[in-house]
């Protein structure tokens, strides 16, 4: 259950954030996670729903926008989508694959009022 | 006067060319205001882990992350290691070692490690399922270890949260054994690929299992690699010679 601590940072983060700025309310936080993160996408929204209670972040939308997974072979140089960490390149079939995208973190903003 | 940009309405252009004061505001009275960000949400267990990181550099410290599933043989493999490390100690070969156990609850295990004689801080996460960097920032203000040490950082038994948590390790190490099955890299894959080192524990009970030692190192390969792979047995002291001088080896280049 490391998504209570993702959602934890995301609350600290951005709560930082908005009282850099002398906000005490956000109204929207906008993420970017990648398909490929290693974090469990329901999960979080629940981890998120009891990780806002009594912060600044409890009424704010939360926007999602999740990053397919994107990896490069390093034998042929294709690149390709993956949906695992083990997908074999479609054009040689070698498995020294390089993940190039689909393994962010990010809050990408936020909007204070 | 808007009370976001400070301009006023009435002031006075003195430059002569044509233009009118109804410039465009890209920001609304009514709305809130963007921040832009672009953090990473894990941001500040990483900028912690890499305190530790400059700490361990600084001191010549050897920090290894030892991670795996409960039950694998992490405590057995690090209690054999202890006996090899410091036997060698006794010739003048070896580092001080320092360890820093992960678990939710009890001090089993660093009561285990004491027994080697071995300076060791036990965190109990409660329901935490993972060290993170502030855990590890606490454990070496307490053990103080000296320069030149070796640190292992035994994580808590769980083969999935701990792979996303830096904690300032020069390297990552997952555990499996061969009793776990051989597809257990790719019913987990984002420890192995974090993990920089993959041992493979229990090779001696491999003839009597289903598993294929074959097929767990070519399953860890196709999910990193650049993992470097050793097969022990830490009851039966097979492998350990290796892992140990690989440990040695890589604890000289610290310094």
């Amino acid at each position: 259950m490391h998504e209570l601590s993702i959602a934890q940072s995301i609350v600290q983060l951005s709560e930082q954030q908005a009282r850099e700025h002398h906000s005490s309310q956000i109204e929207e936080v906008e993420l970017e996670i990648g398909r490929l993160a290693g974090v469990e996408l329901q999960t979080l929204e629940f981890a998120m729903e009891s990780a806002v209670k009594g912060t600044l972040l409890e009424k704010a939308k939360i926007i999602r926008h999740y990053i397919d997974g994107e990896g490069q072979c390093s034998d042929c140089e294709t690149v390709f989508p993956v949906g695992n960490l083990f997908s074999p390149c479609p054009n040689c079939g070698s498995y020294l694959v390089n993940i190039t995208k689909g393994r962010e973190l990010r809050i990408k903003s936020i909007v204070i009022k | 006067m808007c009370g976001t940009c400070g301009c006023g309405e009435h002031h006075h252009h003195d430059h002569d060319h044509e233009h009118g004061h109804e410039h465009h505001h890209p920001h609304h009275h009514d709305e809130g205001k963007v921040i832009t960000l672009e953090q990473d949400i894990l941001q500040r267990n990483n900028l912690l882990a890499e305190r530790n990181r400059g700490y361990f550099e600084a001191k010549h410290i050897f920090c290894l992350n030892l991670m795996s599933s409960p039950g694998s043989g992490k405590t057995t493999l690090l209690e054999e290691t202890i006996r090899r490390l410091t036997a060698g100690a006794a010739s003048g070969q070896s580092s001080q070692i320092y360890v820093i156990e992960g678990d939710q609850q009890t001090s089993n295990d660093a009561d285990r490690i004491a027994a080697l004689n071995v300076p060791v801080f036990q965190v109990n996460t409660g329901t935490g399922c993972h060290l993170e960097a502030d855990m590890v920032n606490h454990a070496i203000k307490h053990l103080n270890p000296s320069d030149g040490s070796i640190l292992f950082v035994e994580n808590v038994g769980n083969l999935v949260c701990p792979a996303m948590f830096d904690l300032g390790e020069a390297k990552k190490v997952v555990i499996v054994s061969t009793t776990e099955g051989d597809d257990k890299p790719l019913k987990y894959p984002h420890i192995f690929l974090e993990a920089d080192i993959c041992i493979i524990n229990k090779i001696d009970l491999a003839p009597y299992l289903e598993t294929d030692v074959e097929t767990l190192r070519s399953n860890a390969l196709k999910v990193n690699h650049h993992l470097q792979l050793f097969e022990v047995s830490a009851t039966k002291g097979t492998g350990m010679d290796v892992w140990c001088d690989w440990l040695v080896a890589e604890c000289t280049k610290c310094k």
